[in-house]
C-alpha cells in the first residue's frame, strides 16, 4: 500500500499527479452538490485507505488507521465545493434564459461575457451582455450586478431552476504553471489524494474531502465533530494579489504590501485568518520541517478569509489547527493560476510535517 | 483589588496568545482550587467541586485586543491588522508593544483629500528601524496597546480593562468565597475578542447547567455619547440583552432579587451592539441558561478604558452572593 | 380540516405575544394544545416545547424531528425619560412601520402604548429628514412618570397588538403569522398523526429564539439527535412593491426548499409527496442559506439531512402579516403525510449515491 518512507523519498509532482488535477478541476461540484468531484475522489483514493464513508451533509471520510498503541490521530481537510452558481428563475423557457445568484463569494465584474457550464450534464452556455455598440459611455462606467446579468443556454428545456453551474474554462497548463477553474480547492483536494498514497507510522490519518466549505465551512463542521481528532491539517488555496502596484507616487519606492502571498514563495503558512488563530505550536512544527528540508515556505498575511479551520478548531473540547495553502492568482474567478513549483512544495511540507508529527506537538500549553 | 487589577491589565496578552496572563492567574488560583487545567484552545479551567450541585460556570476572558503584522517594508514600517475589534480612532498616534518586548508607535499615511479617519490598511507601525533587515520585529508578531495603569482615585483607567477587570472579579471572589449552593468552574478564556471561540470549546467542554459572563459593558454617561442608560459608579450592570444574545430571563431575575436582598446596586443593562463569552455558553450542546454581570466601562476598546471601582467592588459582592442562592430554572420566568 | 376549526387555532396561536426570548405565553398555550397529541411533553433549556409521538416500528426506531418556530419579533423598553419609553427591537423590525403602531408594554402589568415619531424640531439634524430612527422614536403609555415606573423597566418586552381579520373567504391577517403560521400548520399535522400509525418516532419542536440566534432549534436538535429534520417557516408572498422573481403567490401553494442546506433526496421525497397528494408547490432557490433554523440544525453534532418547507406570507415582519388558510392546510397535510408514510428504511434510501457498500 504505502511505499518505503525515508527521507529522500518524497512526492513529487509530475504529469501523473497534473492529470488528476485536470479531473478535478473539469468537475462541477458547487457547494450543495458535489457530487461529480466526491466520485472522482473516491475512485482515486481507494486502493490507499483501509475504510471509506459519506456523511449526512455528503463529506467523504476516509481512514488510514493504525492497530499500534495511540497514535496520534490527525485530520486532514481539504473542501471539494467550488464556488459557481445556481438558476434562480426561469426567464424565457424557449430561449433557455435564466436568472441566477451567486454561491460562495465571487466579484460580479468577472462575470460578464464569460462560458459558463451548468448541471450535471455540464450543458454549455453562456453569460452573456448587451453589445458594447447598443451601450452609453454612461452604462459603461456601471458594474454590471447579478441582478441584472443572465445565464443564456441557447434554446429552451436544456435546464432547470434549481440547477447548479460554474465557468467552463479549460485546464491548461503553461509553462511552470497550471490554470484552470476552481484550483480553490481542486488542488488541496489533489495533495491529500496524493498524501493518502504514502504510509505515516506515528498517526491515524482521517481524510475528511468536505462540502459546502465556501458556504459556510458547513461540511467540516460536522466532520470534525464525528472524527473528534486530537489535530486538524487543512489544505487550501489561499489568493495571491501579487500585481504590480499602480497608486501616486510616494517618498520611498512602491511595494504592494497586501499580496496576501506570492506565487513563487512555497507553501503559505497562515498564521491568523479571520476564522482561526492557529495553532502556534503547530505554526512551530511547520516551520522547523520547511526549515530542515530546505522548502520554500512563506506566512499568509493576517487578515480576511476564512478555511475550513475555522469551524474544525471549535468543535467539541477544542482542536487544535492549522491551515496550509498553496499559492494562486485569480481565485473565484474563470481562470485562476498557480505555480506547480509552490504546489509541490506544499505536498512535500505537508508530507514531511506528518512524518515527524508525534504526541509531542502538543506536549506544551498553547 | 487595585494592585490585583494593576498587575493584570499591564500584561500583554492579545487574542490567541495568552499565555503570559494565563501563567499568572494559573499562579495565584492554583492553590484555591480543587482542579485546574488549560484546555486545547490555551482556556484556564478551574474547578472548585461539590458533588450533587447545580455545575455553574463563570467565565472572564483572558485576552485583549490587539495587533498582528502582515508585512514589514523596505524602509522598516510595519504594516498590520486587527486581532478583535480594534477601532482605527484609538490607533492615530498610539503606543504598542510587541510580545517580544518590542515598542512601536502607530503612524498614518495623509489623505489630502479627506479629513475621516483613515482605515487600518492606511497605517503602520514605526519601531525607530531604518530598514526590513535591521527591524527587530517580522511578519505574524503581535502587539498590544502600551498605556499604563492610572488611578484616579475613585476610578481608574488603563488598556485591557475589557477583560482584566473581569478577570480580577473573579479571582477576588474565588479568594473571598468559602461555600457555595453550586459546583463552580472558573473559565479563564482565550480568543473572546475574535468570536467568543474559546467560550465555545470550554462550555462544550465543562457541560454547565447554567452559566455566567463577567464582562464590560459600554456605558451612555459621556458627552453625546452611546444612547444607553448604564453609567460609571450607579454599580454593576444586570444584562438584559446585547447584539448577540437574549440573557434568560429567570437568570436576570435570579440578579436582580439577589442584588436587592443584599442591598447592592445595580443597573438594568441593554447594549445595542456587541457580544460576550455568554452567548457561546447558551448556544453550547442542548442549551444553557446564560446571563451576564457586566461591569459598566467607558471607552471601551480604546488605549484608557476607564472603570469605578465601587462598581467592581460591588461586582465582588454581586457576584459571592449569587453564588449562595441558586436561580429557580424549574419554572419559567 | 375544518376551516373553522383552523381559525380558532390560529386565533390561538397569534394571541400570545411570546417574544424571542420571552416565549412563555406561546410555550404555554403550544403545551395545552400539543398535550393531548403527544405520548410526552417536556422543555428545553432554552425553552423550546418539545412533543414527543413514540413510532409503532421496531425498535431501534429513527426519529423524525419537525421544527416551526414559536418567538415572534418585537420591541422591547430601553429607557424611559419623562414617562416616555425608548424602544431596541427584538428580531428585526423596519423603523418605518412603527411611527402610529399600537402596542402592549408587558410591565409588571401590561399597558397599552402607541409609537410616535417626534416633530423634526425636537430631533437632531441627523435624524430629521428620512425616516426616523428607532432609538428617536418614543412609546407613549399616556401615563405620568411615576406611574410608568410603578409598572414599567428596561428589558420588558413590547408586542405589536394583537389584530386578527379575516380578509375574504381565505386569508388571514395578523401579527406573528411569522411563525404562528407554521406553528398552527405543524399543530394541524399532529392532530392529523392522531389518527394514524407512523412507524418513525416524532419529535414536535416549537423552538425558540430563531428571530435571535436560531438557538432554540439547534439546541434542541443537539438534545435529540434527530435522524431527520424537517422545517416549516414562512418564505416571501408576491406583493405590492415586492420583485416577481423572489417571492410566490399567495394561496396558490407552498414551496420546498432547495440548495446547499437542504439534503436532495429529502427534496425529492417531499416533491414526490406533493404530486401524489396534488398539492400545488414551487421549488424555492436557497442558493446559499434558507434564513430559517434549518440553517443551524444542518450543521449540529455529525449533521442532520434537513428539509425547508415554506408558506407564502405577505407583508413580513409587519404587525399586518397574511397567509392563505388553504396554504396552510397544505403544509399541515402533506407534513402528516410525510411522517406518516416514513418508511422504517428511509435513511437507507437517501444515502449518497456514491456510499461505498461494505
Amino acid at each position: 500500500m504505502g511505499r518505503n518512507t525515508e527521507t529522500l523519498n518524497q512526492p513529487t509532482i509530475t504529469p501523473e499527479q497534473i492529470r488528476v488535477l485536470e479531473k478535478l478541476c473539469n468537475a462541477v461540484a458547487v457547494s450543495g452538490n458535489e457530487t461529480e468531484a466526491r466520485r472522482l475522489v473516491m475512485d482515486q483514493i481507494k486502493p490507499t485507505v483501509q475504510e471509506m464513508r459519506i456523511d449526512a451533509l455528503g463529506n467523504l471520510l476516509a481512514f488510514q488507521k493504525k492497530e499500534s498503541q495511540k497514535p496520534l490521530r490527525v485530520m486532514i481537510a481539504a473542501h471539494l465545493d467550488e464556488v459557481g452558481f445556481m438558476l434562480t428563475s426561469e426567464e424565457d423557457k424557449e430561449e433557455g434564459i435564466y436568472r441566477f445568484e451567486l454561491v460562495g463569494g465571487i466579484d460580479p465584474r468577472w462575470l460578464a461575457g464569460k462560458p459558463v457550464q451548468v448541471g450535471a450534464e455540464h450543458r454549455k452556455g453562456v453569460i452573456g451582455c448587451k453589445a458594447i455598440h447598443l451601450t452609453t459611455p454612461e452604462e459603461r462606467r456601471n458594474p454590471f450586478t447579478v441582478e441584472a446579468l443572465r445565464v443564456d443556454l441557447g434554446g429552451g428545456g436544456k435546464a432547470k431552476v434549481g440547477d447548479w453551474g460554474t465557468f467552463a474554462t479549460p485546464f491548461q497548463k503553461i509553462g511552470g504553471s497550471l490554470r484552470a477553474k476552481a484550483l480553490d480547492n481542486r488542488i488541496g483536494v489533489a495533495t491529500a489524494i496524493e498524501l493518502l498514497k504514502y504510509e505515516y507510522p506515528a498517526l491515524d490519518l482521517l481524510v475528511a474531502f468536505t462540502v459546502q466549505e465556501e458556504v459556510g465551512l458547513r461540511g467540516a463542521k460536522v466532520a470534525a465533530h464525528a472524527l473528534n481528532p486530537d489535530l486538524a491539517i487543512v489544505l487550501d488555496c489561499t489568493p495571491a494579489y501579487d500585481l504590480p502596484l499602480q497608486v501616486e507616487d510616494s517618498f520611498y519606492p512602491l511595494e504592494n504590501e497586501r499580496y496576501n502571498t506570492r506565487l513563487g514563495y512555497g507553501a503559505a503558512i497562515y498564521l491568523s485568518d479571520r476564522a482561526t488563530i492557529s495553532d502556534p505550536r503547530l505554526v512551530a512544527h511547520f516551520v522547523r520541517t520547511a526549515e530542515k528540508m530546505g522548502l520554500a515556505y512563506q506566512f499568509r498575511q493576517a487578515g480576511g478569509g476564512a478555511t475550513d479551520a475555522g469551524a474544525i478548531h471549535l468543535q467539541r473540547a477544542g482542536i487544535p489547527s492549522i491551515s496550509i495553502s498553496v499559492p494562486g492568482r485569480y481565485l473565484h474567478t474563470p481562470a485562476s493560476l498557480v505555480r506547480i513549483a509552490d504546489w509541490e512544495n506544499t505536498l512535500r511540507l505537508v508530507y514531511h510535517a506528518l512524518q515527524s508529527l508525534s504526541v509531542d506537538v502538543l506536549q506544551t500549553e498553547r | 483589588m487595585k494592585e490585583l487589577l494593576k498587575t493584570l491589565v499591564e500584561i500583554p496578552a492579545p487574542s490567541g496568545y495568552e499565555s503570559q496572563v494565563r501563567n499568572q492567574i494559573r499562579e495565584w488560583i492554583e492553590p484555591l482550587v480543587d482542579e485546574i487545567r488549560v484546555d486545547p484552545l490555551g482556556n484556564l479551567v478551574a474547578v472548585r467541586k461539590q458533588a450533587d450541585a447545580p455545575r455553574l460556570m463563570l467565565v472572564a476572558h483572558m485576552d485583549e485586543i490587539g495587533l498582528m503584522v502582515t508585512h514589514v517594508d523596505q524602509q522598516g514600517f510595519a504594516r498590520f491588522v486587527a486581532l478583535g475589534g480594534v477601532m482605527p480612532i484609538h490607533c492615530v498616534g498610539g503606543r504598542v508593544r510587541f510580545l517580544n518586548g518590542v515598542q512601536g508607535v502607530i503612524g498614518v499615511e495623509k489623505n489630502p483629500t479627506s479629513s475621516e479617519i483613515p482605515p487600518l490598511e492606511k497605517m503602520f507601525i514605526d519601531v525607530g528601524a531604518s530598514s526590513a533587515e535591521d527591524c527587530p520585529i517580522h511578519i505574524g508578531d503581535v502587539a498590544v496597546f502600551d498605556r499604563s495603569f492610572v488611578d484616579l482615585g475613585k476610578r481608574v483607567v488603563s488598556k485591557a480593562m475589557d477583560d482584566r477587570v473581569g478577570v480580577a472579579v473573579l479571582i477576588e471572589a474565588l479568594r473571598r468565597i468559602e461555600k457555595s449552593v453550586f459546583e463552580i468552574y472558573f473559565v479563564f478564556s482565550v480568543q473572546e475578542e475574535v468570536g467568543v471561540r474559546g467560550a465555545t470549546v470550554a462550555a462544550f467542554g465543562v457541560e454547565p447547567d447554567l452559566g455566567l459572563a463577567i464582562d464590560v459593558t459600554a456605558t451612555g454617561d459621556t458627552p453625546k455619547g452611546h444612547r444607553m442608560e448604564v453609567r460609571l459608579g450607579k454599580g454593576p450592570a444586570i444584562k438584559i440583552r446585547d447584539a448577540g444574545m437574549l440573557a434568560d430571563p429567570r437568570l436576570i431575575q435570579w440578579m436582580v432579587q439577589t442584588a436587592e436582598k443584599a442591598r447592592i446596586p445595580y443597573q438594568r443593562e441593554i447594549l445595542e451592539f456587541g457580544g460576550t463569552d455568554a452567548r457561546a455558553i447558551q448556544l453550547s450542546r442542548s442549551g444553557v441558561p446564560a446571563g451576564v454581570l457586566s461591569i459598566p466601562c467607558r471607552y471601551v476598546h480604546a488605549p484608557s478604558e476607564m472603570v469605578d471601582m465601587e462598581d467592581v467592588e460591588n461586582a465582588v459582592k454581586l457576584l459571592i452572593n449569587l453564588l449562595q442562592t441558586a436561580p429557580r430554572l424549574e419554572q419559567p420566568n | 380540516m375544518k376551516t373553522n376549526n383552523l381559525s380558532n387555532l390560529l386565533k390561538k396561536l397569534t394571541s400570545p405575544p411570546g417574544l424571542s426570548g420571552y416565549e412563555e405565553s406561546i410555550a404555554r398555550e403550544v403545551e395545552a394544545l400539543w398535550q393531548p397529541l403527544v405520548d410526552k411533553l417536556s422543555r428545553n433549556r432554552l425553552g423550546s416545547v418539545l412533543g414527543f409521538r413514540a413510532g409503532s416500528g421496531e425498535t431501534p426506531r429513527p426519529c423524525l424531528m419537525m421544527v416551526a418556530h414559536q418567538d415572534a419579533i418585537g420591541l422591547m423598553v430601553s429607557a424611559i425619560k419623562e414617562g416616555f419609553l425608548r424602544l431596541t427591537e427584538i428580531g428585526g423590525v423596519d423603523q418605518r412601520i412603527l411611527p402610529g403602531q399600537l402596542v402592549q408594554v408587558h410591565g409588571k402589568r401590561t399597558l397599552p402604548a402607541v409609537i410616535v415619531q417626534p416633530p423634526p424640531f425636537l430631533l437632531p439634524p441627523e435624524a430629521q429628514e428620512g425616516s426616523v430612527p428607532l432609538s428617536y422614536l418614543w412609546a407613549d403609555t399616556g401615563l405620568e412618570e411615576k406611574e410608568v415606573r410603578r409598572w414599567i423597566q428596561i428589558g420588558d418586552p413590547v408586542s405589536f397588538n394583537r389584530n386578527y381579520l379575516e380578509l375574504g373567504s381565505d386569508f388571514v391577517c395578523s401579527p406573528s403569522l411569522d411563525n404562528r403560521a407554521s406553528l398552527c400548520a405543524l399543530t394541524l399535522c399532529l392532530q392529523e398523526l392522531q389518527g394514524r400509525k407512523h412507524a418513525w418516532d416524532i419529535w414536535a419542536v416549537a423552538s425558540t429564539q430563531e428571530e435571535e440566534t436560531l438557538g432554540g432549534a439547534a439546541t434542541s436538535a443537539f438534545q435529540v439527535q434527530p435522524d431527520l429534520a424537517v422545517v416549516i417557516d414562512v418564505t416571501h408572498a408576491s406583493g405590492p412593491g415586492s420583485p416577481a422573481h423572489k417571492t410566490y403567490p399567495l394561496g396558490k401553494g407552498i414551496t420546498l426548499g432547495w440548495g446547499p442546506t437542504v439534503h436532495p433526496k429529502l427534496f425529492e421525497a417531499f416533491k414526490d409527496l406533493a404530486e401524489k397528494l396534488e398539492i400545488p408547490y414551487k421549488m424555492e432557490a436557497m442558493p446559499r442559506y434558507s434564513g430559517t433554523d434549518a440553517d443551524r440544525l444542518q450543521t449540529i453534532a455529525e449533521g442532520i439531512p434537513t428539509m425547508v418547507i415554506s408558506i407564502p406570507l405577505r407583508y413580513m415582519h409587519t404587525p399586518v402579516e397574511m397567509v392563505s388558510k388553504k396554504d396552510l392546510q397544505r403544509a399541515a397535510r402533506l407534513l402528516a403525510e410525510f411522517a406518516a408514510t416514513l418508511e422504517i428504511d428511509f435513511m437507507d434510501k437517501i444515502q449518497w449515491d456514491e456510499t461505498p457498500k461494505p
